[in-house]
């Protein structure tokens, strides 16, 4: 999807931008806490997994060495992710990444009609939970991207416009 | 910020395109500086704690190597638990292969068949089976045979110690049989592994004590439980005064259903020419064949031990092994037959207490004010909700389980000052050590304390999951093979036996009964048991 800078009014940006950046410390941050906690697995947490893709995710956990390449790719999926939307750096990227991982975690716990979980829940979800909304949260700033007038994004674009001189074209975000 | 599309068509980077470029690059420092404080703030109350506690969490010493010439062991009595015990030393029966195989297939999360084939070997052979009823003599023979050993069927324990073919023997019949066959066991010099209750009566532990301790074999009370990970690391714990005077124990068994409550299926070829019925009799009273009585033995008294010999006995032994305080002072046991009444003899909702008037494991108050300790065992077959193992003390409690978790009391006086401070909180566990886990770690959150509850992690011993009763053969055979003491030992089966016949001569008589810890012997209630022989 195509969306040229001019369509968002001074104040749409400014939401954007800032939804963008809660977003990524909550991802920085989540990221963050796994790197500095030694025994952090995310084992337990697969173990809990209930639904129609509870098996999978229950293999996972019962396999030490894919466990162990589960836990470093999602630690430092999530610091990607955070990095990545904080200073709005290949940003439509971290934002595909993002809504994936969210994706896995809303299909490993969905809060479907029977679903018990022993995790223990700070709020009552049906259908709907905290992941879904962030993760809709992420498609929206990637139908509305904002890195290319605030974020290293820009930098990144303008840079390339510069070793393209000669075939300047309309930019596309 | 504002929309910019001034610069759309320039080539050029200008000083606007940097400042909007990393205008959110301070965000970075905010969050930097804010995950520092808060994670300084973390581990300075988790390092005190930590500190505090000085709480070494380790693993049990790896056993000894498996190598050199094949151990010839023989298998006494096949039923649920031999056959249990051979797979654990692994040898599987043809049918049980099958069923795992399909189990596998239905539900790729069932390892049990991979768990099974991955498990090192321990370079033993089965070169003898005895089993009374012929249906399991020959699926133990299907099960161990190998294309390098041919196993024999004895058709009685006495043929099967008397050949020079068998080095030990693990013995996993009714408990009746359990002290006379370990006992011509040790005089024919064959190391014993022997199921719980080590004993039937109470003279027999006297008898089995003193023909292990006259013999050089290697001898093993099937508590697998002993080699569970967090052992170690609980009795470092109690050690460390983390708990202060335990004056309590809560240990519980809670059952709800008909194979839990020992009324085992009856095999249909089971006939008098099928088993040798008064082989099986032994000491017991003399009555015609009765299938019933041969396949829920568990269910009389006159071959089993009931909830005390059977159930009490893991709990027992699994506190025994970490405070190591021994036969109680004081047995005080009741309870009945109130949610199975099939005509059994046994209680199937029992309560026992014993009592240490002079145990303690240590004090944080004034001298003499505390001392004696209670342990508590409640069971019923009638209802199956978990109710945890716990070690009550005046600074804080311990749940045990496969997990360990230390929870401060409000009311400690070790921690008193951390609780003020907000340090510690009694809600959230003071030290909580996970086995399955990828480490160690101290204080950890409420999440993890609800997976150690439901059990959802495993326990991995380098990196593999393993079964506790492989481990515990795996610990005997090292001993045979390497030399030293394996855990559950005759001085721990003889603590283990004589409690348990404490309790069930309590339930028996309705009196206190009373251990003189000089003279060891019990000294106020005749043993019915031997008095009806």
């Amino acid at each position: 999807m195509k969306t040229t800078i001019s369509s968002l009014s001074p104040p749409q940006l400014n939401v954007l931008v800032i939804l963008r950046l809660l977003i990524g410390w909550h991802f920085l941050y989540e990221g963050a806490v796994k790197l500095y906690s030694s025994s952090w697995s995310a084992a337990g947490y697969l173990n809990d997994s209930q639904g129609l893709f509870a098996p999978m995710f229950k293999a996972i956990a019962a396999n030490p060495g894919l466990m162990a390449a589960v836990d470093f790719l999602n630690t430092w999926g999530l610091i990607a992710v955070g990095l990545g939307l904080i200073v709005g750096f290949l940003t439509q990227a971290a934002l595909i990444g993002g809504m994936i991982l969210l994706g896995l975690y809303y299909l490993s716990h969905p809060p479907f009609i029977s679903a018990q979980y022993a995790l223990p829940s700070e709020g009552s979800y049906l259908w709907v939970n905290k992941n879904l909304i962030e993760l809709f949260a992420m498609a929206v700033l990637y139908v509305f991207p904002t890195s290319h007038i605030i974020g290293l994004d820009r930098l990144m674009q303008r840079y390339g416009q510069q070793t393209k001189q000669s075939s300047p074209e309309e930019v596309a975000a | 910020m504002t929309p910019d599309n001034s610069n759309t068509h320039s080539s050029g980077i200008t000083r606007r395109d940097i400042i909007k470029g990393m205008a959110t690059v301070p965000v970075l420092g905010a969050f930097w500086a804010s995950a520092a404080a808060k994670q300084s703030y973390d581990g300075s109350v988790k390092e005190e704690i930590l500190n505090e506690l000085n709480i070494k969490a380790s693993l049990p010493p790896p056993t000894g190597s498996m190598a050199g010439t094949p151990l010839r062991v023989g298998i006494i009595g096949f039923g649920i638990r031999g056959e249990q015990l051979v797979r654990a030393s692994g040898f599987a029966t043809p049918e049980w292969l099958t069923r795992m195989q399909e189990a596998a297939q239905k539900n790729s999360n069932d390892t049990r068949l991979k768990d099974f084939l991955e498990q090192e070997s321990l370079n033993i052979q089965y070169t003898g089976v005895c089993d009374l009823f012929d249906i399991r003599a020959e699926k133990a023979l299907e099960a161990v045979k190998t294309d390098q050993n041919n196993p024999k069927r004895y058709r009685t324990y006495q043929e099967m110690l008397a050949s020079p073919d068998i080095d030990a023997v693990i013995i996993a019949t009714p408990d009746h049989w359990h002290a006379p066959m370990a006992i011509a066991a040790a005089q024919a010099g064959k190391h014993v592994y022997v199921e719980k209750c080590m004993t039937h009566k109470i003279q027999e532990t006297y008898d089995l004590y003193d023909a292990v301790t006259q013999s050089d074999i290697v001898f093993q009370v099937g508590h697998q439980h002993r080699q569970t990970q967090s052992f170690l690391t609980a009795q470092d714990a109690i050690q460390k005064n983390v708990l202060g005077h335990v004056s309590l124990i809560q240990a519980c068994t809670n059952r709800n259903s008909d194979n839990g409550a020992w009324q085992y299926n009856i095999h249909e070829a089971a006939s008098p020419s099928t088993i040798d019925w008064q082989q099986f009799l032994g000491d017991a009273p003399n009555i015609p064949f009765n299938k019933e009585h041969f396949f829920r033995w568990r269910k009389w008294w006159a071959y089993g031990t009931g909830l005390s010999g059977d159930l009490l006995t893991h709990d027992y032994d699994r506190i025994n092994c970490l405070l190591e305080m021994g036969i109680p002072k004081y047995v005080t046991a009741s309870g009945g037959v109130y949610t199975h009444r099939d005509g059994r003899e046994v209680p199937d909702v029992f309560q026992v207490t014993m009592e240490y008037p002079d145990y303690s494991t240590g004090s944080t108050q004034d001298q003499g004010k505390e001392k004696g300790m209670t342990f508590l065992y409640s069971a019923s077959l009638g209802n199956q909700y978990s109710r945890p193992t716990l070690l009550m003390g005046h600074d804080a409690t311990m749940e045990l389980g496969n997990s360990l978790t230390i929870y401060a009391d409000p009311r400690s006086t070790r921690y008193q000052t951390m609780l003020e401070e907000e340090t510690v909180d009694p809600n959230v566990p003071l030290y909580a050590y996970s086995p399955g886990q990828k480490g160690v770690d101290g204080v950890t959150s409420a999440t993890a304390k609800y997976f150690a509850d439901k059990g959802l992690l495993y326990t991995y011993r380098d990196g593999k999951r393993v079964d506790s009763t492989y481990l515990h053969i795996r610990e005997w055979l090292s001993c045979i093979r390497n030399g030293g003491q394996p855990s559950c030992g005759i001085k721990e089966g003889f603590e283990e036996a004589i409690s348990a016949h404490m309790a069930t001569l309590s339930y028996k008589t309705g009196q206190r009964v009373e251990w003189d810890a000089k003279t060891r012997r019990i000294v106020n209630v005749e043993d019915p048991m031997v008095a009806a022989t």
